[in-house]
């Protein structure tokens, strides 16, 4: 990577696309309660995947392959959800084919994240960390890599959510760039966590990234590469990272192949690789190589989502705390069984799209929860959740009392074996008989 | 004794409500030998209604004044009674009574393949106006989806009314622009008003040649919520003249406030006495805060009948204290319940202990009051369930409040019910509560008893008249609630008692005793 011309005011461009698709549920009537135990057997799933895969894995991954190897120094990184990648190698098995493609170019990084998309880094107890190293397990699983930066659902961060990333070997995580963590700091550094220093903290740029992911086609003007390098541009001379990170579906799903989106993608990422000023880089390697402007304290929970950057596009109002709190107290209860496939069913409730959609916020923010909610309405989201998690409490109470019948039946022959078994060892009766004589 | 009397649904699509009393009203009237014309504004296509003769507001000729200068023939149309008129040329150009029409022409049909036999019958004669309009709040909110679903499923049969104009060989030739028209009904039902008009230039026909018009147009009701009903209810009442005029009636009965304006235009065409039979008023759905232009068509109403039939004492003290009107003029007729074995237990209970609510979720049937007493309820038996069945604009503010109380795991939402899912409902219901803050009658916790289920009913009800053993609290009493609802989970005995005697006491609560007060109303009214 030290071929391409580094001055000394070069600005390093690290760019991410995530990519996720939940496991939605289906229509689950308080009928189904206790008679069907499939939430997630939906047609929507497979349609949804095939359906993105068409307009926008497989055409980007395309473009993409033949980009880089045009240019070898432009590199991107992608964060795919556990929950994606299993969709696609039941529905659409060649994404998993063009990913693999990808990352044998050595162009792309994989980052690490949870295996479910999930909430798991507010749960209590140590689901997050599972999750994280399913995740691993996964990526090394469908696409032979293993990352080392790690990017948490929806960029939820803390301090206490960062200890827990360094703690997994992970030496760089991703955050959005907002003001109320930065003050007059700029986004465009990197940093490192207060405690544990070894962890790079990578802050989104969300203005430049929006500008690609909501601002594309705005006010009938299109977005073009020329206009974006202009902007990317105006960052001052002296910064050194300007992170990029958007959905992945922004390129034929959420703007459609019509728009131009895919020029656009072509044309920008052409500009990065030619650009005399930025270079492209993986977040890997900006972790090795450029130096820390200092620490960042985040004491609060920040994520990406709405206008609050909050946790509470998902645990804002009653229904989505309710949910969540029954849904938590229920994995106690799962994770005792020790059964693979309840706890598989448990964690896709942990996703957190269903909790989005939930969401009762109004104004723009709504909007875009009601443009990815496949319910009419938030009540009708949160009913379809809470029926699907009454049957689940059915048939983990089921589950519970075969388990505790099998423990006594267990308990009562180990007690009966113990009751026929002579337990005076061998030399003690010899002496018993030699005192008897 | 003939009767004309005016509804708005006569097949009861939703449990309970206007067109389960009216069916079972009428049903008994005409086994006590009494002859009734029923009209609805939309038939849904499965009345069943032995001995009576339906008739269809869409199907009415109505006299439209025309400029002179379009000066036509005569019209001759068939008006024979049992007779009912389906010619439909849709004209979809906006409200205007001055439709141009592109031919003339009338089919006259026989009755619907369908209705013929149980119409055979002779005493009672029922007019078609297709309904499915409900005197009840219109639900404001699209959470209410599956009712308007429950809408969907009695359109207007267009086919059937193709199939029965080919049967009349004279109108073959018509069939594609009935085609066209059809289409455009369909289109068109439940957005914008549609004129359908009939003319006529056959003469083998009666004639109607007194009549100094020179055209007809049907209305096709479009049964739908929303804006138009005030003005459908003013349509209703230009189609009820029509009516008035062809069918012999000694009296006028009519039921709920969008059926008033047709009832009082009929007494002014035929004088006959007019009996406004109340159901429900706008206090009872808006509390104090009624519609202005509902309340005044009650008022106008109540004010022009010779006589009132309320439902309960407790909606005759409604109408005297918010209405004026003068308790001499109105008789209270309590509601009966058709006697129903229900479907044995399909459903899987969602717990040992099951409270139902069972209703619309509206401000009138108090669904907060009841989560209120379950929030009570769990702190004394933590393993109590409640099944919450039912749409309406509250739904948001249920699920929410049931939320912030953090009761969602002991909560299920059904939404709305149709056919025996209702059944299933009460299969796995230990108790029946019906909290509502004005009821005028409540026929659903008599329903309840029939599924052999006790039930606590508010004192705001007016079938807390009629039920001795069941629990009666003040809706807004909570904790009162919550303590019977407590007792009945507690004590078998209570639970037990209260079922077997409910459900012998039920036995005496039918038709037949309602209908022959009003037979006797009807004779004392026309003396």
């Amino acid at each position: 990577m030290k071929s391409h011309d580094k001055s000394p005011l070069a600005t390093q461009v690290v760019l991410y696309f995530q990519i996720h698709q939940p496991w939605r549920l289906r229509p689950f009537h308080f009928f189904d309660i206790g008679s069907n135990h499939d939430y997630f057997d939906t047609p929507d799933n497979e349609e949804i995947a095939a359906r993105v895969a068409r307009q926008c894995y497989l055409p980007a991954n395309a473009l993409l392959l033949k980009l880089i190897q045009k240019y070898p120094q432009l590199k991107v990184a992608f964060s795919i959800s556990g929950v994606a990648l299993d969709q696609f190698q039941r529905f659409c098995p060649e994404v998993i084919d063009s990913f693999r493609k990808l990352a044998t170019t050595g162009s792309v990084e994989f980052l690490g994240e949870t295996d479910y998309h999930s909430l798991a880094s507010v749960v209590p107890g140590t689901e997050f960390e599972e999750q994280v190293l399913d995740h691993t397990a996964k990526l090394q699983k469908y696409l032979g890599v293993h990352p080392s930066v790690f990017r948490n659902t929806e960029l939820i961060y803390s301090n206490a959510i960062g200890r827990k990333i360094c703690g997994l070997g992970f030496n760089g995580v991703f955050l959005d760039g907002i003001g109320n963590i930065l003050g007059t700091r700029s986004r465009h550094q990197l940093y490192h966590h207060p405690e544990d220093t070894g962890l790079r903290l990578f802050l989104r740029d969300y203005t430049l990234s929006d500008d690609i992911a909501f601002r594309f086609q705005e006010h009938g003007k299109k977005l073009t590469p020329e206009k974006f390098m202009t902007s990317l541009a105006k960052t001052p001379a002296h910064a050194k990272v300007v992170t990029l990170a958007m959905d992945y579906e922004t390129f034929g799903e959420h703007q459609k192949k019509e728009s131009g989106i895919f020029k656009f993608l072509e044309g920008l990422l052409t500009s990065l690789a030619t650009s005399g000023r930025f270079h492209l880089i993986k977040p890997s390697d900006a972790v090795t190589t450029v130096l820390p402007a200092g620490p960042l304290d985040v004491p609060d929970t920040i994520s990406w989502a709405d206008t609050e950057r909050d946790l509470s596009a998902w645990l804002g109002n009653d229904m989505q705390q309710d949910a969540f709190e029954n849904l938590v107290q229920l994995g106690t209860r799962v994770k005792a069984l020790h059964d693979a496939e309840l706890t598989d069913r448990w964690r896709r409730l942990l996703t957190s799209d269903h909790f989005y959609y939930m969401s009762t916020k109004k104004s723009n923010d709504g909007e875009v929860h009601a443009y990815f909610s496949p319910y009419a309405s938030p009540y009708e989201a949160f009913v379809n959740y809470m029926n699907v998690i009454h049957d689940f409490t059915g048939l983990v109470g089921a589950r519970e009392k075969d388990l505790s019948v099998a423990n006594e039946q267990e308990a009562s022959l180990k007690a009966e074996a113990e009751r026929r078994e002579m337990h005076t060892p061998v030399w003690a009766m010899k002496l018993e008989n030699s005192y008897e004589k | 004794m003939r009767v004309l009397m005016f509804g708005w649904e006569f097949p009861p699509h939703i449990s309970g409500g206007l067109g389960t009393a009216c069916q079972g009203l009428t049903e008994s009237l005409v086994q006590d030998g009494v002859n009734v014309v029923f009209v609805v504004p939309k038939m849904g296509g499965d009345e069943y209604a032995p001995g009576m003769q339906m008739i269809s507001g869409a199907d009415i000729p109505i006299p439209v004044a025309r400029p002179s200068s379009q000066k036509t023939p005569l019209p001759q149309i068939t008006a024979v009674t049992g007779t009912i008129l389906d010619a439909r040329q849709a004209k979809p150009d906006g409200n205007t009574m001055t439709t141009t029409p592109t031919s003339t022409q009338v089919i006259s049909l026989t009755p619907r393949p369908h209705f013929a036999a149980p119409r055979a019958v002779a005493s009672m004669t029922v007019v078609q106006v297709p309904s499915y309009l409900t005197p009840y709040a219109v639900p404001a909110l699209p959470y209410a989806i599956d009712f308007v679903v429950a809408q969907e499923n009695v359109p207007f049969d267009i086919e059937e009314s193709l199939e029965s104009a080919y049967d009349n060989g004279e109108a073959a030739d018509t069939r594609s622009e009935i085609q066209a028209s059809a289409t455009n009904l369909k289109d068109c039902e439940g957005v914008s008003p549609v004129l359908n008009t009939v003319s006529s230039s056959g003469a083998e026909d009666v004639a109607l040649d007194e009549l100094e018009v020179t055209e007809f147009t049907t209305y096709p009701f479009s049964g739908a919520y929303g804006g138009d009903l005030m003005q459908e209810t003013a349509r209703y009442a230009d189609v009820a003249r029509s009516i008035a005029q062809h069918h012999d009636h000694d009296v006028i009965h009519v039921h709920d406030w969008m059926t008033f304006p047709a009832g009082l235009a009929a007494k002014a065409e035929s004088g006959k006495p007019l009996i406004v039979h109340v159901h429900s008023t706008e206090f009872d759905r808006s509390g104090d805060h009624p519609h202005p232009a509902v309340f005044a068509m009650e008022r106008e109403g109540l004010q022009g009948a010779d006589h009132v039939v309320a439902v309960s004492a407790w909606t005759k003290q409604i109408l005297v204290s918010r209405y004026g009107i003068s308790p001499a003029k109105i008789s209270v007729v309590h509601n009966g319940v058709v006697p129903k074995e229900r479907s044995a237990a399909l459903a899987r209970r969602p717990g040992s202990q099951v409270v139902t609510f069972l209703g619309r979720l509206t401000f009138q049937k108090g669904p907060l009051y009841f989560v209120q007493a379950a929030f009570k309820v769990l702190q004394k038996f933590p393993d109590t369930h409640f099944i919450v069945a039912g749409s309406g604009d509250l739904f948001p503010a249920v699920v929410e409040h049931v939320a912030h109380l953090r009761l969602s795991s002991r909560f299920y939402f059904t939404g709305f019910l149709k056919g025996d899912h209702v059944d299933k409902v009460w299969s796995v219901s230990d108790l029946y509560v019906m909290p509502s803050v004005s009821e005028p009658f409540g026929i659903t916790p008599l329903e309840a008893v029939q599924a052999g289920i006790p039930v606590i009913v508010s004192k705001q009800s007016g079938v807390s008249e009629v039920m001795q053993h069941a629990i009666k609290v003040d809706f807004w009493n909570i904790d009162a609630l919550a303590n019977a609802i407590c007792t009945v989970l507690a004590y078998k005995s209570l639970s037990s008692t209260l079922r077997k005697n409910s459900k012998h006491e039920i036995k005496n609560i039918t038709w037949a005793k309602p209908a022959r007060k009003i037979k006797t109303l009807y004779h004392e009214i026309t003396r």
